[in-house]
């Protein structure tokens, strides 16, 4: 597994801590998730004067590396402001890099994206950009000193899985040494397996397990998925053909009657 | 007969005065604000007496205690009305209606002419809803103030000052219902800012709360009767300043406006932020240390826990019972 600025992840499970019934419920997710790393939103959970850090703590006691997000922001400045205030708090430079352009899909403002995430990684921040499958800017962003590409499989909360399979295999193609996640629109632990056989490095989640039923069971399976999808591409999995390959010998067979 | 202190004069200490006061105890309540107002967080809640709603997020517990509440607010302060709930969301939202259908139970699936009978000023609007009739409303500032009422009237003694429980321990038993101020001794206990908006719209009438489902901002509105209503609830977690977010209340009246265009002509009559107190698992702790008795965590329940947590707190002095949401070490 590619490194993530020097960090080894012990798996690709990367899990998202909003939406929750509870802190409690959200706790066992996690245990039960094995997930390495925890996103947390700064923007809707701060208010000022550090208002959030009881939340916060329990955040901080899950024992995962954590990936403050600045979800919500809409400029520039914004997000770089809040990305400040993540380093401070969480004291890490990691920070996953939200610029939304557009209110009903949230897509990314990938021009605003690419400008703070030069400013930020000129600044020592190690940015995880919100991206979309754009191979052009994707370019742009490691040119900006994006050391990872964190393409959207489909529109944040809408669970609709991988959008665009060409588009995430060609990035995966033509960024052979970055870490790539796909972050947004999973909802299913079949989403999460095909991100990985894809050759993918890790997975980025929330709504599907906060808002399952019961989001601990919902995120054992997609443990389970991660690790599933990621044996799969170490396997070398075959290749898909158009014709029936039996898998019974024909030898002995007038097989060309 | 014996005395008891009670510390907070919120919805908690309120209804845990009347529980002993019922049960034949003679209390002293201290609150260092007085009487009930825009200090306290139950100043600001819904008011809603839905358990059944809430079971689309909360667990269990809060369903089964919080079928307590209506009849227990009807007895002890005749403010609630027994109309029911309505949760509906645009067309294009179905799916989390649907969500909400399979999380929670006691409801009729009510089409386009059913919401119409129920809720004529949402006629033509929605053609999906779920009706939970046996819950209930009231409008917490009456209720408050007729608790209150009534606690004066049994011969409770109010005193508007601090105190401190632990001090307060060392004569007699204490009960501490301060809420969120009562973190200094309760650790793991953190805020829940909460926002909402009183509008005035007398163009629009409703019979019932209304939940209005949207996978980012789902709102409920209460009717407060004469053209007022009660417009909430963001759940933001950590405690919050005194004012509300710009983002809040563009979010809450856009809201409002998908229920119902005229609500763009309501009147903002107050806007309020309060810190609900909460534990990790969002239900309410008893816990007991010698003669100090804490209880908290009322979440966004208050109104709809606040009875039966009164009732096991009356339980651990007068039965000498642990309670089912009684913690077990003392703190």
């Amino acid at each position: 597994m590619r490194a993530f600025y020097g960090t080894h992840l012990a798996n690709g499970f990367m899990l998202g801590t909003a939406q929750y019934p509870s802190p409690a419920i959200l706790s066992d997710a996690f245990q039960r998730s094995g997930a390495s790393v925890a996103t947390v939103s700064l923007r809707r959970e701060s208010g000022q004067d550090r208002a959030g850090q009881d939340f916060w703590a329990l955040i901080q006691n899950l024992g995962v590396h954590i990936l403050p997000n600045t979800a919500g922001c809409h400029t520039v400045k914004e997000a770089v402001t809040t990305a400040h205030m993540a380093r401070e708090i969480f004291g890490t430079k990691w920070i996953k890099l939200e610029v939304i352009g557009e209110e009903d899909t949230l897509q990314p403002d990938v021009f605003g994206l690419t400008e703070a995430a030069r400013i930020l990684s000129d600044d020592g921040f190690q940015v995880f950009p919100y991206t979309t499958e754009d191979l052009v800017v994707a370019g742009k962003l490691v040119d900006a000193g994006c050391e990872v590409l964190m393409p959207w499989g489909a529109p944040i909360g809408s669970g609709q899985g991988l959008n665009n399979l060409f588009g995430l295999r060609a990035m995966r193609a033509h960024f052979p040494d970055i870490p790539l996640v796909v972050d947004a629109g999973i909802g299913l632990p079949s989403h999460a397996v095909q991100a990985m056989e894809l050759g993918y490095d890790a997975v980025l989640l929330n709504t599907a397990v906060a808002k399952a039923g019961d989001p601990a069971q919902m995120a054992q399976a997609f443990a389970a998925a991660i690790t599933a999808g990621q044996m799969a591409h170490a396997a070398d999995p075959m290749e898909a053909r158009d014709m029936a390959a039996p898998s019974t010998p024909l030898l002995g067979k007038a097989f060309l009657s | 007969m014996f005395d008891v202190t009670v510390i907070g004069g919120g919805v908690a200490g309120l209804c845990v005065a009347r529980n002993l006061i019922d049960r034949g105890a003679r209390v002293t309540l201290y609150d260092r604000a007085g009487a009930p107002g825009p200090h306290g967080c139950s100043w600001w809640a819904g008011g809603m007496l839905a358990p059944y709603c809430e079971g689309e997020s909360a667990e269990e517990p809060v369903i089964r205690l919080g079928q307590e509440a209506a009849d227990w607010w009807q007895a002890k302060t005749k403010t609630v009305h027994h109309c029911g709930s309505l949760v509906i969301s645009p067309t294009r939202d179905h799916a989390d209606l649907r969500r909400f259908g399979r999380r929670t139970s006691a409801f009729q699936e009510v089409g386009a002419g059913e919401i119409a009978q129920l809720e004529p000023d949402l006629a033509g609007r929605f053609s999906k809803g779920l009706y939970f009739p046996t819950e209930a409303h009231l409008a917490p500032r009456a209720a408050l103030t007729n608790l209150r009422q009534s606690l004066v009237e049994a011969g409770v003694s109010f005193v508007t000052q601090d105190a401190d429980p632990m001090t307060h321990a060392t004569q007699g038993i204490t009960v501490d219902c301060r809420g969120f101020a009562a973190k200094d001794t309760l650790t793991d206990l953190r805020a829940v800012k909460g926002e909402m908006l009183i509008l005035s719209c007398p163009d629009i009438s409703l019979n019932r709360p209304i939940r209005l489902l949207h996978p980012r901002i789902p709102i409920y509105i209460v009717p407060r009767g004469n053209g007022i209503f009660m417009l909430g609830a963001t759940m933001i977690e950590g405690l919050g300043s005194h004012h509300i977010t710009a983002r809040s209340v563009l979010e809450m009246l856009s809201a409002a406006y998908a229920l119902n265009p005229a609500f763009g002509e309501a009147e903002i009559l107050e806007t309020g932020v309060d810190n609900r107190p909460a534990f990790a698992n969002n239900q309410p702790r008893i816990r007991r240390s010698g003669n100090l008795i804490q209880a908290n965590g009322l979440y966004r329940h208050g109104f709809l826990l606040a009875p039966a947590l009164a009732r096991m707190v009356a339980e651990v002095i007068f039965d000498s019972t642990t309670p089912e949401v009684m913690d077990e070490t003392a703190t």
